[in-house]
């Protein structure tokens, strides 16, 4: 293992988050440049990978590590391997290049430098968290990053916040994607308990084998399979164009939508083995491929064909990692950079289109391609490219996908299916990647009279079209010299899988796989000849309902539903709200009790006869407060109550507790008094949600779980043990110099209670004065008259109700 | 303990229920301080028998009552506890009046009113169905 420069990594990934962070200051007084400025963090990263990468490419991984949070054993680990080095060229290469086509991108910029200055913070901020996500070696590290892409992909795509299509567009793709990762991070968690370890470096050598690990590997599939926009989550990649173009480019067609995929390639050699995984992944990922490939021939919009090619070109990389075995790997790795490469260069030739001529409407645009040479000769590579024309980088990665399942080592059906599917994906790449061409550059003579752009827009400038033009190049470039590339592929799919090394060429010789390219190709060309009826056909089959009718279904549901439970739990009458509560009190410690033994029997009747007359007494008053109406003559009876208990109090040998229950209770008739003076002599008989019969059923419940928790408490002091007061007894005058034990305890014993007690006190005592003051204020307000506003509804404000109340209070006197 | 004071604790707490769950505030507030009283008496209750009152002398015996057998002191734990509580019902009995108070300075209402929000939510999910089953 490498030890040297073990921090770099994580510092890496830190720079982003600070740039980040200081982007929107900078973006005050640079502007646009700011982008420049972002780019370092990805540029740099990027120059340091391809400084390391002599060591990693020799496998020798980079592993760096922090503590996080040691006392439970997790740590920010990261790791560098060959195929992070591969994943580290697309989130950081290609990442700096959008930062620069940004600025130009931005040129004509409708918004505030504020509004670039959060742009470029959220992309940078991204950036920073999908590094974090390619170099996690930790299984829950990976899943935070894997959340912050889906929060700055939520950011990114909602960025014209004014615009309701871009927030749903935001709300849905988050919601997809983070309900997939929840599901995901229940996977994790079910291999790491199974492993013993969330080092992903560390489980992959040595994989658990257990069958709840089995289940955890299938519920990742749930994340990378909403990640990565694969059939049927793959909604929210057409509705993520809302956001401006670096970001389609970047988040969602060379990186993030890709971290799906990175976690397949990562767990598939060693879980495609897991009943159910292969079927899975290799069905979802054909189905995919040939839908995508579908809905883009029916776009429009440039940027809506893209990403439905997108998505089909991500099935297409689901169908070669998905397998887990060696060849489909390598392949993949192929696919996987020529798609970064060409994908991200039409979509920056895509924005360029809409940035000069203000529309990305295929059916408008015109001319597009005489008026920019350059652009469209950039943008034809990449689209041939992409269709898997040669001498292009995308031929060689179609090549090898084919080579793949002519001779994949997987049970009978799959490698024909796997075939055909891939060829007929093909196909229908082939006739999008046309569309495409077509609808951006060529002279079209309309038939219907649409206003027509491009002809005359202005050309961009060279800044605004290199950073597509380099990515073309590469794709060319690679093509050409298939060797240049060997060396990181095969140490990335080594890195995987452990592949014997395959050497990259673009001619093998006349194979079974080139004649399917031309198969493809003759096929394809058939499906452009025959468009406008094919595109017919889909018009009319298209109609049915799909992901996004169940999508908006759901959410309406959730919505009804969480409407109607809010609606019963949360009825808002304070009655029903604590009669829950005290019912819940009452039943489930009964189901305690009901578990005893037996009820120990009272031990006397009473302890002598005043005990029992005062207790016939108190009942006396307590049941006749049920049925008073009257305020007053309830007061009265409440403090009867008090002072009844106060002879108990006596009678039982707890003289202090009488004075203090005495003084207090007098204290509490006198505030009670006082109060009342103000309201109405009668207690309001307005009906009451909770019924009657509930009110008297939840006391009666209340009253007997008392009375049988009385017995059992009261019965339950068993005899031989001392009682700990004995200690404060014998204790009392010794260390306390006191006589009165209750006292000892309440002052010296326990004196930090006492001390609350009076806080509490005194914070009631403010609260008091709070509101009386306040309402008297408010009263003299009222009394002055100017505040008429302040009048109740029944047309009466606080004055007349003082008025009102001196009448009240006479009339009670005289009762 | 006896069946007295066990009765005397249960009453106490019925009474305090059916009147926390009315609707004028005053009833509230009289419920909440019947049932502290409920709750003061059942802690006196789970102390044991009535006794001596816990006032020690010098050299003079320390057994609880229950606990040696025959008469001796109460326990004064229970107690201590009460005497803390039945101050502090005192201070919320008159937080919660001066709260009824204010009620009826400003709204001249003495009344709990029912959460004019959560019906809204409830009435809202009622009509969303009439209009769910409508399509």
């Amino acid at each position: 293992m490498e030890s040297k420069g073990y921090w770099v990594p994580i510092a890496l990934v830190a720079l982003h988050f600070v740039i980040a962070a200081i982007a929107p200051l900078g973006a005050r007084s640079l502007g646009r440049r700011i982008f420049y400025v972002c780019a370092v963090a990805p540029a740099a990263t990027a120059i340091w990978a391809a400084a390391a990468s002599p060591g990693i490419l020799e496998g020798r991984p980079v592993d760096a590590s922090l503590g996080w949070l040691p006392a439970i054993g997790l740590e920010i680990s990261l790791r560098v391997d060959a195929f992070a080095l591969v994943m580290i060229a697309l989130v950081s290469g290609i990442g700096t290049l959008i930062f620069v086509y940004s600025v130009s991108y931005f040129g004509h910029h409708a918004g505030t430098d504020r509004d670039l200055g959060r742009f470029a913070s959220r992309l940078t901020a991204f950036a920073g968290a999908m590094l974090g996500l390619v170099l996690a070696d930790n299984l829950l590290v990976l899943y935070v990053f894997w959340e912050l892409t889906s929060i700055t992909s939520y950011l990114l795509i909602g960025y014209e916040d004014e615009k309701g299509s871009a927030r749903a567009a935001a709300l849905q793709a988050l919601l997809i994607t983070a309900s997939g990762g929840l599901v995901m991070l229940a996977g994790f968690v079910l291999i790491g308990e199974a492993a013993g370890t969330y080092e992903i470096s560390a489980l992959l050598a040595n994989p658990p084998v257990t069958g709840l690990a089995a289940v955890g590997a299938l519920l990742t599939l749930a994340g990378a399979f909403t990640k990565s926009a694969q059939v049927p989550f793959h909604i929210w990649l057409p509705g993520a164009m809302a956001a401006p173009t670096p970001v389609s480019a970047y988040l969602h067609s060379a990186t993030m939508v890709k971290a799906g995929i990175y976690l397949i390639a990562r767990f598939a050699p060693v879980f495609a083995v897991v009943a159910g995984w292969r079927p899975l992944v290799l069905g979802v990922g054909l189905a995919t491929m040939l839908w995508g490939g579908l809905r883009a021939l029916r776009q429009h919009d440039l940027k809506l064909l893209l990403a439905y090619g997108t998505v089909s070109q991500l099935g297409f990389m689901m169908t070669l990692f998905g397998a887990g075995l060696g060849e489909a790997t390598h392949a993949a790795v192929v696919l996987l950079l020529a798609h970064a490469m060409f994908k991200a260069a039409l979509f920056m030739v895509a924005g360029v289109v809409d940035h000069q001529t203000h529309t990305r409407d295929i059916r408008r645009l015109s001319g597009v391609g005489r008026r920019m040479p350059a652009l469209a000769v950039v943008g034809t590579i990449a689209a041939m490219s992409m269709a898997g024309l040669p001498p292009l980088f995308g031929f060689i990665a179609k090549e090898g996908a084919y080579e793949t399942y002519l001779h994949a080592d997987l049970a009978a059906p799959w490698p024909t299916v796997m075939l055909i599917g891939l060829v007929a994906g093909s196909v229908l790449t082939f006739a999008y990647s046309y569309r495409f061409v077509w609808g951006a550059f060529a002279d079209k003579p309309m038939a219907r009279q649409r206003k027509q752009v491009g002809a005359s827009s202005p050309a961009p400038t060279w800044a605004f079209l290199a950073p597509p033009a380099l990515l073309a190049a590469l794709t060319v470039a690679t093509g050409i010299v298939p060797a240049s590339v060997d060396h990181l592929v095969n140490a990335a799919a080594q890195a995987l899988a452990g592949v014997e090394e395959i050497h990259l060429a673009l001619w093998h010789g006349f194979t079974l796989a080139l004649l399917l390219s031309m198969v493809t190709v003759g096929l394809g060309v058939g499906l452009v000849w025959v468009r406008e009826p094919f595109s017919a056909l889909q018009e009319r089959w298209g109609g049915w309902p799909g992901s996004q009718a169940a999508y908006e279904w759901s959410l309406r549901a959730l919505n009804v539903v969480s409407d109607r439970v809010t609606g019963v739990v949360q009825s808002g009458s304070l009655p029903v709200y604590l009669a829950v509560i005290l019912l819940t009190a009452v039943l489930l410690p009964s189901s305690a009790l009901l578990a005893l033994p037996r009820v120990p029997g009272p031990s006397a009747l009473a302890e002598n006869g005043a005990q029992l007359l005062v207790a016939a007494g108190i009942i006396v008053a307590a049941v006749s407060l049920i049925f008073s109406q009257r305020r007053f003559i309830s007061v009265f009876l409440m403090g009867s109550v008090g002072y009844g208990v106060a002879v108990l109090f006596v009678l039982q040998g707890a003289p202090d507790l009488a004075l203090t229950q005495f003084l207090i209770e007098t204290l509490s008739v006198v505030v009670f008094v006082l109060v009342l003076r103000f309201l109405p002599p009668r207690f309001s008989r307005r009906p009451w949600r909770l019924g009657q019969a509930m009110r008297v059923l939840t006391a009666g419940a209340v009253g007997a779980f008392v009375f049988f928790m009385a017995l059992i408490a009261g019965g339950s002091r068993p005899d031989s043990a001392t009682p700990v007061a004995e200690e404060f007894l014998a204790r009392s005058i010794e260390e306390a110099g006191g006589h009165n034990v209750v006292n000892v305890i309440l002052v010296d014993f326990r004196g930090y209670d006492t001390l609350g007690e009076i806080t509490v006190l005194v914070i009631a005592a403010l609260g008091v004065a709070a509101l009386v003051v306040a309402s008297a204020r408010r009263d003299g307000v009222a009394d002055t008259g100017d505040r008429p506003d302040e009048d109740r509804v029944d047309g009466t404000g606080p004055a007349d109700a003082r008025q009102e109340l001196g009448a009240q209070v006479g009339a009670e006197v005289e009762h | 303990m006896t069946l007295a004071l066990a009765a005397v604790v249960a009453v106490l707490f019925a009474v305090g229920t059916y009147l926390l769950l009315q609707r004028t505030l005053t009833r509230v507030v009289l419920g909440l301080a019947i049932m502290g009283h409920g709750a003061n008496l059942l802690l006196q209750l789970a102390g044991g028998r009535a006794g001596q009152p816990p006032v020690v002398e010098e050299g003079g015996g320390t057994a609880i009552v229950g606990s040696a057998g025959g008469a001796g002191f109460v326990d004064p734990l229970p107690q201590a506890l009460a005497l803390t509580a039945i101050v502090i019902s005192f201070g919320m009995t008159a937080y919660l009046l001066a709260m009824a108070y204010r009620s009826w300075v400003m709204h001249r209402s003495d009344e709990v009113e029912d959460d004019v929000e959560d019906r809204r939510i409830a009435r809202k999910a009622t009509t969303a169905d009439a209009a769910g089953d409508g399509r």
